[in-house]
């Protein structure tokens, strides 16, 4: 068993015609979490889908516990183990609050999460588990799509951009709730723009700038100097 | 009192439309596809029917045991190996393809049954009728409309109920979300093509006991599913019964009138509530 349970290798990946992921060498450890961050257009939303499957990848370029899975679909992916709360939150409108989060648990996996634990984690989601998914607020929305991705028991989870359009208030409850959501022996990828919030919860991060890694390193001892250098690619 | 013999009738003969519309509706909710093929396949239910009443000496009704699953599993190959190729963005490849596959599958039927018409002999049945104050109903036409109601039914408990409805409404929603959730969307699409067939192979079936039939009429029964669907609305299958009812009412009472207005009485109601009504009558609220 290797000690990463993913692992990109000279990942080149494309968004329509033009080419969004050159060369992206980057791995994730067992049970850690990991923050990606970089400027709109950088190439991390391209990333996401690479990994989940939603682009097919060549042979070799990403590895899930050493499993190539480059070129698999996005629901054999979703098999193996890797949830994803996806940018926007994109939950299923004709869907119930809790009809989205059974569906996010209908693949049979094994672990701690259940109906009752994301009630438990969130409870106001309890009280609106019969109304549509659509008339919740952005907020709430954020927590369906959390606990649709924590349904499944994946062994690793990939948060895109959850910070995206809400008040600061909101996402605040919902940083201080992850901790609680990944101490579950998961490993994590946040990708994110704030780049303080994603320093503050994660142990490592990669920064991407067209479609490059422009920096790694331990999110703890990076320095803001660094960041700006990478993040906007001045020298 | 021949006024409302006229318009029970209709209401009846709504039944068997609502059955015609009630695969197309389905597969048009859950992909976005359009299929010009319906007609005929509902035609190709027929001739299944006959073969299978010929070479059994079944009754047509209990050659369903038969058919139906035939034609499920037809749905299902034609969506795996050749529809799903077509789905995208783009709304033209679907069309050209099932347009073609219209063409062929009359073109098939006449080479092998050929040009004469045909029809599935239901025995007592056909005749058999029941007097409900005053009125004369056959008992055909009844249990038709009995079957469109229970189908419908069946229809919207699956999709609001079920794994399989929820997997159906996810996909409709969002393709690239539902595959996150593990859902293979081409299977899926395969189960909502062969769950639309199974509903068409009742129809086809119910039609041939109905009336003659021969390899061509598959166009006029896809133009009577077709309004049907959007006389009630896209996307709510009470509102194709109701459209498959209004269609059938406006036929009958056209033809009271006069014999020669059966069909352009019920192009007429469409023309006038699509006019009126652009959603149909009971369009699906946006969410």
């Amino acid at each position: 068993m290797p000690d990463d349970i993913l692992r990109m290798q000279g990942l080149d990946a494309h968004y329509q015609d033009f080419q969004a992921l050159y060369g992206v060498d980057m791995h994730v450890d067992t049970g850690e979490v990991l923050a990606i961050i970089g400027a709109n257009g950088a190439g991390k939303t391209t990333l996401m889908r690479s990994i989940t499957g939603l682009i097919a990848n060549g042979p070799g370029q990403i590895l899930y516990r050493g499993v190539d899975i480059g070129g698999m679909r996005a629901d054999q992916v979703a098999r193996l183990g890797l949830a994803m709360v996806p940018e926007g939150r994109q939950l299923f409108p004709s869907l119930s609050v809790e009809e989205n989060l059974v569906i996010g648990g209908q693949m049979g996996r094994r672990g701690p999460w259940s109906l009752e634990k994301v009630f438990a984690l969130f409870p106001i989601l309890k009280d609106r588990r019969a109304v549509p998914s659509t008339s919740l607020s952005g907020g709430q929305q954020q927590m369906v799509a959390i606990g649709r991705a924590l349904m499944s028991n994946p062994d690793i989870i990939l948060f895109d951009e959850i910070s995206l359009g809400l008040a600061p208030i909101v996402i605040k409850d919902i940083y201080d709730a992850l901790p609680g959501i990944i101490g579950e022996g998961m490993s994590a990828v946040i990708v994110e723009q704030d780049i303080t919030k994603a320093l503050s919860v994660s142990s490592r991060v990669y920064c991407l700038q067209e479609g490059r890694v422009s920096l790694e390193g331990a999110s703890a001892t990076i320095s803001r100097e660094e960041i700006s250098r990478a993040y906007f690619g001045i020298q | 009192m021949e006024w409302l013999n006229a318009i029970v009738q209709g209401a009846l003969l709504g039944g068997l439309y609502a059955l015609f519309a009630a695969g197309l509706s389905l597969i048009f909710g859950v992909m976005r596809l359009v299929n010009i093929a319906h007609g005929d396949l509902i035609v190709l239910a027929a001739y299944l029917g006959l073969t299978v009443t010929a070479a059994t000496g079944l009754h047509p009704l209990l050659a369903l045991v038969v058919v139906v699953p035939a034609m499920g599993a037809i749905g299902y190959a034609l969506q795996r190996g050749l529809l799903n190729q077509t789905l995208g963005d783009d709304l033209l490849p679907p069309l050209l393809v099932t347009f073609g596959l219209s063409v062929i599958i009359q073109n098939g039927l006449l080479e092998v049954y050929s040009a004469d018409p045909q029809k599935l002999d239901a025995g007592a049945l056909e005749t058999a009728s029941l007097s409900v104050g005053g009125l004369s109903l056959g008992i055909l036409p009844v249990l038709t409309f009995a079957v469109a109601v229970a189908v419908i039914w069946a229809l919207q408990w699956t999709f609001y109920h079920t794994s399989l409805g929820r997997a159906f409404r996810a996909v409709s929603d969002n393709q690239d979300i539902a595959q996150l959730m593990g859902l293979n969307r081409r299977h899926v699409f395969g189960l909502a093509m062969a769950l639309a067939l199974v509903v068409t192979g009742i129809a086809g079936i119910l039609l041939g006991i109905r009336t003659s039939f021969d390899p061509s009429i598959g166009g006029g029964r896809l133009i009577f599913a077709f309004e049907a669907v959007i006389i009630g609305g896209l996307g709510n299958l009470w509102g194709t019964l109701a459209g498959g009812v209004i269609l059938g009412v406006a036929q009958t009472v056209g033809a009271k009138i006069d014999p020669g207005w059966q069909l352009l009485a019920g192009h007429l109601a469409f023309l006038f509530i699509l006019a009126v009504r652009p959603n149909g009558l009971f369009p699906r609220i946006a969410a």
